[in-house]
């Protein structure tokens, strides 16, 4: 069957939109799915009280509590590098070797699977370092894998600040490094922000690298050097071992709304960024 | 040399320190891998390790091949679902919709990117698993699901790398298209897809490095059975589950087995990645 061009066109336009709607609504399947199974779980109590009987019973509070200390201490340490870097990349230096260089690394890092930052975070911290499963070692080996975004990101940010900015810094006397804490960052920093939060969503939803490095203790984590369970950690426990079906909902729950949650604002921060400048 | 001028020069010099972090990171990374992987795959030989078919750590017999073809299929599967449907997304919203429509569902499409790959194996094993199980026959965990779930965990990847190359060719390419009386899709089919080509294949690239890499989302759906299946409907283990399956309890030269599993996986990703740099890098050039 031979179409016409503009027959073809309008089956084309016709499949085009389907595949986007498919997406779209494969999107709001899972949320919806989730949230319905897993909200009705989710009360107070749930949140608040630490987990019973390997995650039988009780809420989810401990792995709450290890999800912030992972992922606040994994932005903590990535922040200065990634924001660092994309400072000495946009500003202290022309595209050369060294740079080119530079963003291949990131590049690469950023295609490295989870698994194997769990691999190396696992030999590296827990077994040669000997910080044994512990909170020091899973944020160690997240802020590895979420330094990319961070650099990315920063970088886009800084980027975007218009050059007059620099100019008027330099020609009241500045040196470079007062322009660039003084005028630079302050205006980059929603997008800055946008970044970090970003990676935030991704240091909450891991799982692979998590496992192997912090380990999996349901205890309210005490110290750096303690181990313990994140939410994700929990809800794939719950749900491949088949510990509580309903826990496991109620968990992937708090964790579809923490992302949900985290891509708003970054979305939000990042139109009102655009919007400054542009 | 003033004060001044000294301090600036310490702090490029520092921030020249903190910019190598993550070429460094990538080398310490590199290197813990191979150190702990490559031992044991020179005793037993890469021939071994490559073609063998059994993997009975127990028994000093480590043959990676089922895995290796697990993860070309779940990859090559993930890749036959993704690309058309997010090269249709991309091309549909970037030439098709109004820029309106785009602003509203790119985000959407970014928050698929967010969700966690355990509640995409999760909702592959309460939802597809047993729709599979119930239509089509075989177990469910099958090579068919896992390439499914991929397929849709790849798509915020091609998705948004297709519509920035899309949107950076040169809107006069468009124009003279449709001055020359082409229809839209004529315009996409001969000039555009064309004309963003690299940047296209680097977004299929990436999603195939993505695909490959997955560990969550394809142990709880895979099955992860150690033989090479026969059809889409068996159970298959991939590198990843394979590593993350045992790496709990391993020890001795199975631990370091998993490591040279890992040595694999690393090597694969780093040919993709360095071939997605090439082509995005000739992007680049050209315009």
């Amino acid at each position: 069957m031979h179409l016409n061009p503009r027959h073809e066109q309008k089956v084309i336009h016709f499949a085009l939109f389907f595949c986007t709607l498919v997406t779209v609504v494969i999107l709001f399947l899972i949320i919806v799915f989730i949230l319905r199974k897993g909200l009705p779980v989710v009360n107070s109590k749930f949140l608040t009280a630490n987990p019973v009987d390997m995650g039988r019973a009780g809420g989810i509070f401990s792995t709450i509590i290890g999800t912030l200390a992972l992922t606040l201490l994994a932005i903590l340490v990535a922040t200065p590098l990634g924001v660092g870097t994309a400072i000495f990349l946009t500003e202290y230096t022309f595209e050369n070797k060294i740079t080119r260089i530079i963003r291949f690394g990131a590049e690469c890092l950023a295609g490295i699977p989870s698994i194997i930052f769990g691999l190396f975070g696992f030999i590296l911290f827990v077994n040669k370092l000997k910080f044994g499963w512990s909170i020091l070692s899973g944020a160690l080996t997240l802020a590895f894998m979420i330094l990319p975004t961070i650099i990315r990101t920063s970088e886009e940010a800084i980027k975007s600040v218009p050059a007059a900015y620099r100019q008027v810094s330099f020609s009241l006397g500045s040196t470079k490094w007062q322009m660039v804490t003084r005028v630079v960052l302050p205006a980059a920093l929603p997008g800055i922000v946008t970044g970090i939060i970003l990676s935030m969503g991704r240091s909450i939803g891991e799982t692979a690298a998590v496992i192997f490095t912090a380990g999996s203790a349901l205890r309210i984590p005490t110290s750096l050097f303690s181990s313990s369970r994140t939410m994700a950690v929990h809800f794939y426990i719950l749900a491949r071992e088949g510990i509580s079906m309903s826990n496991a909902y109620g968990t992937a729950a708090v964790l579809i709304i923490a992302i949900l949650m985290v891509n708003i604002i970054t979305y939000y921060l990042m139109e009102k960024f655009i919007r400054k400048y542009s | 040399m003033n004060r001044l001028e000294r301090n600036e020069k310490l702090i490029r010099l520092a921030l020249l320190v903190v910019a190598f972090s993550a070429v460094s990171i990538l080398a310490v990374i590199t290197v813990f891998i191979f150190s702990e992987g490559s031992p044991i795959m020179l005793k037993y030989g890469f021939k071994n390790f490559l073609g063998g078919l059994d993997w009975y750590p127990s028994e000093k017999s480590f043959g990676l091949l089922p895995m290796i073809t697990g993860s070309m299929m779940v990859t090559l599967g993930a890749l036959i679902i993704g690309v058309p449907f997010g090269l249709g997304c991309a091309v549909y919203l970037t030439e098709f919709s109004s820029k309106k429509l785009r602003r509203v569902v790119k985000p959407i499409i970014e928050l698929l990117a967010g969700i966690p790959s355990v509640v995409y194996g999760f909702i592959g094993v309460i939802i597809l698993v047993p729709l599979i199980r119930n239509t089509l026959g075989g177990p469910g965990l099958s090579v068919l699901a896992a390439s499914i779930i991929l397929g849709i965990m790849i798509l915020p990847t091609i998705i948004s790398i297709s519509i920035d190359s899309l949107l950076a060719v040169p809107s006069s390419y468009r124009e003279g298209s449709l001055a020359l009386g082409a229809t839209r899709w004529q315009t996409v089919k001969m000039v555009l897809l064309t004309a963003a080509r690299s940047g296209i294949i680097a977004s299929i690239i990436l999603g195939m490095g993505r695909a490959i890499g997955e560990t969550m989302a394809v142990i709880m759906i895979a099955g992860n059975a150690i033989s090479i299946p026969g059809s889409i409907l068996d159970p298959v283990r991939t590198l990843t589950s394979n590593i993350a399956l045992e790496m709990g309890y391993a020890s001795g030269e199975h631990r370091q087995a998993l490591f040279a599993t890992g040595v694999i996986l690393f090597i694969i990703i780093m040919i993709l990645n360095t071939a997605a740099n090439i082509t995005s890098g000739r992007r680049r050039r050209r315009t």
